[in-house]
């Protein structure tokens, strides 16, 4: 292990990218599960489901996916070796996951604004639900990769094969849980947002679904992790803070389902929350301090200080502009319709 | 990279400028009661969501695309270029939740934060186009860059301030709003030409060409101070851009043509004498640096350069010359031009600031080769070691391809409906 004490302002910069990389896999996570539902669209209320998720996504994914421009920020910033480590060693499934990420959002605008033709508006919507359905499984493949320990770095050079560290098992199934998770997170805030009781009754459906996919994707993870991450394995199992730990994430899932069982939507939607953040708070603990298992730590990657206290005081001077436009946007397009008209 | 970012330039310019003109359109309409004028805008905040969308997706990927073309270059300077994209990504995200607000609170939100909100688009759009500008005026000009002990250290501030910042900014700011606006007063024109009673296209062309004009009249002056500004800062560059061999007192501007690098002179141009002294240091005897005061394996690629200045200055100039005109026959006669030989020439220099910024784009980019950061670290120290770079190449080229084809037919496809909804007047 690297002795090199991690300063306080790395801490809060890694903390930043972990903070948006969470609002991203819940805001722009759940905009690939709504793609999901899109392509999964069946049944007699198949063009109702599809219309949902379009008026879901429609006002914020633009400002969702800003989270993940942040992050890369941040990240070539704040660790500029590390961010060119990761980009050579995971040069396919980026480039792959890049042009998802352009197709999807494209094709999504394309059909938003794409006023006559149903055969039109299907065909984007086809490519649309695709890229959201393959994006989110590149993310979790190169999750899986970061924390496999096969991405070898020498004096900041990527010594290894371009393929093996994430064409593997065990990320395919990180790959493969990420994009249930997406799902899950999708159908369960679809539950809230709906307003017809039937479509409602579908998600929900949905959402019990790929809340159980989630949890047999999670075992099937850790089953091959001993094989594919053995450090991140060893993590999980033997620190202090582990089994409490898992305890914690368990009955969040738990109460995710039993609350979509009751139709508590709200605490379901709290649940699933909590539970996506403790996953993600459970796969960074596990890694840290290291950004690419075992060469590369956090302390090794940091750029001068100078340079990261810069970057902080930016960071901290536009949230005062970020916050309160997010607040408006959300309170103006997710606020809960009116029950009756103010007096 | 460079498909990527040819493409992304275009869509970056529209998103900068195309919110401005909504927003026009709808104070038009806040003050004038006209319905026309909220058809306009109607039809605007479409155009801009398309755009927008494909703007912001090419904008990700060119932030992912730095690592993957290019790590050795952000492995090394991330920590020098990062503030300024640090604030374009708080800018970008303004950009983004006013227009979703814009765009889908017409008739939810109040029309006063509702107009607040497409002034907020119309802003950060800028904001983010002047932070972007900061990190390619730093390529091209770099400075808080030293060397300790044999490893690079930098100085943030410095380096998002370098000295070239003030004149790059104003020039890609200008030309965003001028491209977009003579592209629409083009489009425009074109529809008038085919039918000359459509309210919709005459209210347009009250919106976009009063911008169109100013801006083109402001673009060469814009331009001459850069160009002075290049000459102090980058004498090689401007030798690059005018193809002058032989440094020499007094030295002549030379239009059109083409040089022969090995000799110095050029064949069927059309030479002014001294005009290149006159226009780098406004002196007529000046002595203008010429390539050979510079080794022969830092020369950027001379020709190339100086063909993409050549039609940045002819198409800036034309637009120019045509502004003019238009103000003249505007003092005139007291209302916009036209008649038939105006629209046809409106409509031919619709494609002009588009040419111009992309022809503008090549010499700023090409004109700082060998090196990718000038004078620091060349382009093919920055490459990085994935060795199929042909894949990614194509991969690129043909979603690029395929987006653009979408967005042409989408975009006709509005306006041609907006066309058809249009009354006549």
């Amino acid at each position: 292990m690297n002795a090199a004490p991690i300063s306080g302002v790395s801490w809060l910069l890694a903390g930043v990218i972990f903070v948006a990389l969470c609002l991203y896999f819940l805001l722009g996570g759940a905009d690939f599960g709504g793609g999901v539902w899109d392509l999964l669209a069946r049944g007699p209320r198949a063009a109702a489901q599809r219309r949902a998720v379009e008026a879901a996504i429609g006002p914020i994914w633009e400002a969702n996916h800003v989270w993940l421009i942040l992050v890369v920020v941040v990240f070539f910033t704040g660790f500029p070796p590390a961010f060119a480590a990761i980009s050579v060693a995971l040069h396919v499934p980026l480039t792959l996951f890049v042009v998802g990420v352009v197709l999807r959002g494209s094709a999504f605008a394309f059909r938003a604004s794409d006023t006559e033709g149903d055969v039109q508006q299907r065909r984007w919507g086809l490519i649309f639900s695709s890229a959201s359905t393959i994006a989110p499984v590149l993310l979790g493949m190169m999750v899986g990769a970061l924390c496999s320990g096969r991405i070898r770095i020498s004096d900041g050079i990527v010594t290894g094969s371009f393929f093996t560290p994430w064409l593997a098992p065990f990320p395919l199934a990180v790959g493969l849980f990420a994009l249930a998770l997406c799902a899950f997170l999708a159908a369960t805030y679809l539950t809230v947002e709906v307003t017809d009781e039937d479509l409602r009754e579908d998600f929900r459906r949905r959402a019990l679904g790929a809340g159980l996919v989630v949890g047999v994707l999670a075992l099937a993870a850790f089953a091959l992790s001993g094989q594919g991450g053995p450090r991140v394995r060893q993590a999980l199992m033997l620190r202090r803070w582990s089994w409490p730990f898992h305890a914690l994430t368990a009955t969040a899932a738990v109460t995710a389902l039993a609350a979509l069982r009751a139709r508590r939507y709200r605490l379901a939607r709290a649940a699933v929350v909590a539970q996506t953040v403790l996953i993600l708070l459970g796969w960074g603990l596990s890694q840290f301090p290291f950004v690419v298992v075992p060469d590369l730590t956090l302390m090794a990657a940091a750029s001068s200080a100078r340079a990261q206290r810069l970057l902080l005081i930016v960071l901290l001077a536009g949230l005062p502009v970020l916050v309160p436009s997010l607040i408006v946007l959300f309170r103006v397009f997710k606020a809960p319709a009116p029950r009756a008209p103010p007096p | 990279m460079g498909i990527s970012l040819g493409f992304h330039i275009v869509f970056a310019a529209v998103g900068v400028a195309l919110p401005a003109l909504m927003v026009i359109a709808d104070v038009l309409h806040a003050r004038t009661g006209d319905a026309t004028y909220l058809q306009l805008s109607r039809r605007l905040a479409k155009g801009t969501s398309i755009l927008f969308a494909v703007g912001a997706v090419s904008g990700t990927v060119l932030s992912f695309e730095l690592g993957l073309l290019w790590p050795r270059f952000m492995g090394t300077f991330g920590e020098a270029i990062g503030l300024p994209f640090a604030l374009e990504g708080f800018a970008f995200f303004t950009e983004a939740i006013f227009l979703g607000i814009y765009l889908y609170g017409r008739g939810k939100v109040s029309p006063r934060l509702h107009l607040a909100a497409g002034i907020a688009v119309a802003i950060s759009g800028a904001a983010s186009a002047f932070f972007v500008t900061l990190v390619n005026a730093f390529m091209n000009n770099p400075a808080g860059v030293a060397m300790d002990g044999g490893k690079l250290t930098f100085d943030p501030l410095a380096a998002m301030f370098s000295p070239s910042w003030a004149y790059q900014a104003v020039h890609v700011l200008i030309a965003s709003y001028q491209a977009t606006a003579w592209a629409m007063v083009g489009i425009h024109a074109l529809f008038l030409l085919r039918d000359p009673r459509r309210a919709l296209h005459r209210k347009a062309l009250r919106v976009a060409l009063p911008v169109a004009c100013l801006t083109a009249l402001l673009q060469p002056l814009s331009g001459d101070r850069s160009a002075k500004h290049v000459a102090q800062a980058q004498p090689l560059k401007l030798a690059a851009l005018e193809a002058h061999l032989h440094s020499a007192p007094g030295a002549d501007l030379h239009v059109g043509g083409w040089p022969d690098l090995a000799t110095g002179e050029f064949h069927g141009a059309i030479a002014i004498p001294h005009g290149l002294s006159f226009l780098a240091f406004g002196d007529i005897h000046a002595s203008v640096t010429g390539l050979e005061a510079f080794p022969r394996d830092e020369w950027p690629p001379v020709l190339a350069v100086r063909t993409a200045f050549q039609v940045m200055v002819g198409a800036g100039s034309a637009l120019a010359a045509l502004a003019l005109a238009v103000l003249v026959w505007l003092l005139r006669k007291r209302r916009l031009p036209d008649g038939r030989p105006w629209l046809i020439a409106l409509a031919l220099a619709g494609p002009l600031g588009f040419v111009s910024l992309e022809a503008g784009w090549l010499v700023t980019e090409w004109g700082r080769q060998p090196w990718i950061v000038r004078g620091v670290m060349r382009t093919s120290e920055a490459l990085t070691s994935f060795p199929y770079q042909a894949a990614p190449f194509w991969l690129f080229g043909v979603v690029y391809a395929l987006l653009g084809v979408a967005v042409a037919y989408l975009l006709a496809r509005q306006l041609v409906y907006a066309h058809r909804a249009s009354e006549r007047a």
